[in-house]
């Protein structure tokens, strides 16, 4: 390439060049339009449902979308109404959201961060969404959550369950009616003690990310804390889909307990593996060996088959379940597509009708608005019992379940069986404790 | 113009134009109207064209004038990521000096990686760069995850140190990218009638970019530098007897693309500041390799034109879901509005793989030099009395 001479002209015309260019942030800088993000008109409103529609985790993504439908259609007056009967807050009347009728744009997360991302910046800034939510993994969850803070819309978490989206990744825009890893240990640890002792010797296998290292510590502290050892933990790459060189080690290593840390098609693999390797005859010091998944969901549950069968786990929602909301819901869910909906189509419906309601009662669609009606929020009827949006980390506060694999099961669909409902008091905690430290709301984001 | 013969000038000047205006090409339908499902023209997706523009462009730099296939471009693009957003935590919030340092550290990346990697040619050498960056992507994953966050992805925080900016916003947020104060979020509407048109400021300085990236890859093309890389592909042991090492030569082409990939992927950090491990995976490798071949390789425009037609396939098909298609069909029977829209359903929403699937497979079988073929045919179609076409007008394509 070639050096050009440097001329007097040369110089003022580039230094002119240069100084519009520097001078263009002030005409441009961002937009100034009132209010708040993608305000909407007076006659609709649309909803974003950003799930994973391919991946490993498609099965969850399609029921998720279905119970968003489900919700959308009982919001606009259609169906039955579903919960909206039995919603403690009645001030939802099925003409929408604040009289606007409900749209809604539906995205891909492909259970990949980016893709969740992108997916989510194509509804707000194409599509106008006013709130996201969905997803069906706690990366995806806390990626998107953190993008609709700084865009300044509402984030609804749909599944998501590791202690980090409402600890150390929690943001003032995003919210979480799912449980997490820590009450999943609360409520599950008495339950192993009672039916297995309190002198056990457990060995974790965990998935090597976010979700598997917050679920492994908080139930190996749980468990601990009622006289349980911890042999080992093994970390397995998610990508794994043969466990048996980590189950080998299992046998000799002295553990009675073999805890799997793994969700979707990756707890599937393990708990087959595990069971093809004989563990559950084994008897360790006189002792039956067991295995316990801590994550447990009715879609996992029919992948692993005959194989769950009297297996320990924790669940948010069970289709089972014979309150009210729970059974209005299953009622309208079953009618419109004819099976019983799934944990993760439970969170999303509620979670849907939960922001509906708080953008009614604030009066008003803007973020912060919203936010002060979900925190601190007390409600009861939608699946769960008396329900608290905790205010310091918008996480919601609810009795959880129990639950085992059902020994003789009646229909495909009747795979687990409730062993406790653990009341809420069990598995509080407080807002600095040790495993969701580190994060700060901050204050709500508006946007433009 | 600029030391580039007319026939390039003018297809820098019709790139200009083209990244320039944009948001009205992209946006040609009224936004209240059926078909605006079809508009691209809005900030992330037309960030995300010349983005992916850019990494493509360094793509065929290697890829189209040495022929050596790197099945594992993606982990500079990841690796530049990871840099900008780091910048971004520690320094200050100003877009370029974490996008100066992403493109050196993946410079420094691509000069190990392909030191080791181009010992080999061929099938070994893609098998080779697919090892490095899978190797690079569990790394990302799991093992360095107090560096990377592994799969949750490095994030901002409120309590980044940020030396020369602000940890947080008067109001309590995190501060927002920028450029000397004009920040990337920044956008105004320009509504016309029934159509709305968005200029945002991120595109504008990613398109800025690229428009460079789009220049220095022509130099290349032209340069004696050039020339010797496509020696390279026609004939290497022929350029070894002749007492010529192809090794530096392919080594910088190497680097020179790592550092495109690098570029890319601290623009898309600074437009979104978030670096997430899937952007190493190998499938994100091949998508690039794709776009390059979907557009034609080895010539200049076609990865701008893949990249784009890859990213409206992955953003805008996959968004149609059957509620859209029963609005489309409404005006037919319900029966026949059914059957059509189940006909369409693989295709669109979930299936835009599919549906990409099959216009690949057609351009490779049809149109071997990608989109590129395709224009020049119909162009050819035009003007047939021109029989003897200029010699610069046509560049190589690749096998």
């Amino acid at each position: 390439m070639s050096i050009k001479n440097v001329t007097r002209r040369g110089v003022i015309k580039t230094g002119a060049a240069a100084g519009a260019g520097l001078a263009l942030p002030t005409y441009l800088s961002a937009a100034s339009h009132t209010g708040f993000t993608n305000a909407p008109g007076n006659d609709k409103v649309t909803l974003g449902f950003n799930v994973p529609q391919t991946g490993a985790y498609a099965d969850e993504g399609a029921d998720e979308l279905r119970a968003y439908e489900l919700a959308v259609e009982h919001l606009n007056g259609g169906g039955d109404g579903g919960m909206l009967s039995t919603f403690s807050s009645q001030v939802l009347d099925g003409t929408g959201i604040l009289g606007r009728k409900v749209e809604y744009v539906t995205g891909d997360t492909q259970t990949k961060s980016d893709a969740a991302r992108a997916s989510a910046k194509s509804m707000i800034e194409k599509d106008g969404a006013i709130m996201i939510t969905g997803g069906s993994s706690s990366g995806v969850a806390v990626a998107v959550q953190g993008l609709c803070q700084e865009a300044g819309v509402i984030f609804m978490a749909g599944l998501t369950h590791s202690n980090d989206t409402t600890g150390k990744d929690k943001k003032a825009n995003g919210f979480r009616h799912f449980f997490n890893g820590y009450m999943s240990a609360a409520a599950l640890a008495p339950v192993l003690a009672k039916n297995y002792g309190n002198d056990r010797k457990a060995y974790h296998l965990t998935a090597d990310y976010t979700w598997g290292w917050t679920q492994q510590e908080s139930i190996a502290a749980a468990t601990e804390a009622l006289g349980w050892q911890t042999v080992n933990n093994v970390l397995t790459p998610l990508a794994a889909t043969d466990f048996s060189s980590y189950i080998a080690p299992v046998l000799n290593s002295g553990a009675d307990v073999l805890v799997l840390n793994h969700y979707g098609g990756n707890m599937v693999n393990s708990l087959t593996n595990a069971v093809q390797f004989g563990l559950r005859e084994k008897m360790v010091d006189n002792k039956q060996f067991e295995i316990v998944v801590p994550l447990y969901s009715r879609l996992m549950a029919k992948g692993a088959g005959a194989n769950v069968k009297g297996i320990f786990g924790s669940t948010n929602w069970h289709w089972s379940l014979q309150d009210e909301g729970s059974k209005a819901f299953v009622k309208s869910f079953g009618t419109k597509y004819g099976f019983p909906p799934s944990q993760a189509a439970h969170t999303c419906y509620v979670q849907t009708l939960l922001y509906a309601d708080a953008v009614q009662r604030g009066g008003s669609f803007n973020p912060c608005s919203v936010g002060e009606a979900l925190e601190g929020f007390e409600f009861d009827g939608l699946g769960n019992g008396p329900t608290l949006y905790r205010a310091e980390d918008h996480q919601c506060f609810k009795d959880v379940l129990v639950v085992k694999g059902k020994e003789n099961p009646t229909s495909e669909f009747d795979l687990l069986e409730i062993v406790e409902i653990t009341p809420r008091a069990q598995v509080e905690y407080a807002p600095d404790h040790p495993m969701f430290a580190g994060g700060q709301l901050g204050s709500c984001n508006p946007g433009a | 113009m600029l030391g580039l013969d007319k026939k390039d000038s003018t297809l820098l000047l019709i790139v200009v134009a083209l990244t320039m205006l944009a948001p009205f090409i992209l946006n040609p339908f009224p936004t209240e109207s059926g078909l605006a499902q079809f508009n691209a023209g809005y900030p992330d997706l037309m960030q995300r064209f010349v983005i992916f523009g850019i990494f493509a462009i360094g793509f065929n730099i290697l890829f189209g004038l040495t022929g050596y296939l790197s099945f594992g471009h993606a982990a500079f693009l990841g690796i530049g990521s990871y840099s900008a957003v780091w910048m971004f935590k520690l320094l200050s919030m100003n877009i370029i000096p974490a996008i100066l340092l992403s493109v050196v550290i993946a410079g420094i990346f691509a000069l190990v990686i392909g030191f080791v990697s181009l010992r080999r040619t061929g099938i070994y050498f893609s098998i080779l760069t697919l090892a490095f960056a899978q190797m690079s992507f569990a790394l990302a994953y799991s093992v360095l995850t107090p560096l990377t966050n592994g799969e949750t992805g490095l994030q901002l925080t409120l309590n980044d140190p940020r030396i020369l900016g602000i940890s947080q916003t008067a109001d309590g947020s995190i501060p927002v990218t920028n450029l000397f104060g004009l920040e990337m979020r920044g956008a105004f509407d320009l509504v016309v009638g029934p159509w709305s048109f968005t200029f945002s400021a991120g595109y504008y300085v990613c398109a800025v970019v690229m428009l460079l990236a789009f220049y220095m890859s022509i130099r290349i093309f032209r340069s004696p530098f050039g020339l010797m890389l496509r020696a390279i592909k026609s004939n290497q042991q022929r350029l070894n007897y002749t007492g010529l090492n192809p090794k530096p030569y392919t080594l910088a082409a190497f680097v020179i693309s790592g550092m495109y990939a690098g570029l890319a992927g601290g623009l898309m950090a600074a437009m979104d500041p978030l670096a997430g491990a899937e952007r190493m995976q190998w499938t994100a490798s091949g998508e690039v390799v794709l776009m390059t071949i979907l557009g034609g390789a080895g010539t200049l425009i076609g990865p701008v034109l893949g990249a784009g037609m890859i990213k409206y396939f992955e953003n805008i098909f996959s968004k149609i879901n059957d509620n859209v298609l029963h609005s489309w069909f409404s005006f037919m029977p319900d029966g026949l509005e059914d059957s059509v829209v189940f006909i369409i359903h693989p295709f669109v929403g979930k299936g835009w793989h599919l549906t990409l699937g099959i216009i690949f497979m057609l351009v490779v079988t049809f149109l071997p030099g990608g989109l590129v073929e395709g224009g020049q045919r119909i162009a050819r179609l035009f003007r047939r009395k021109k029989t003897v076409e200029p010699k610069s007008a046509k560049t190589e394509p690749a096998e």
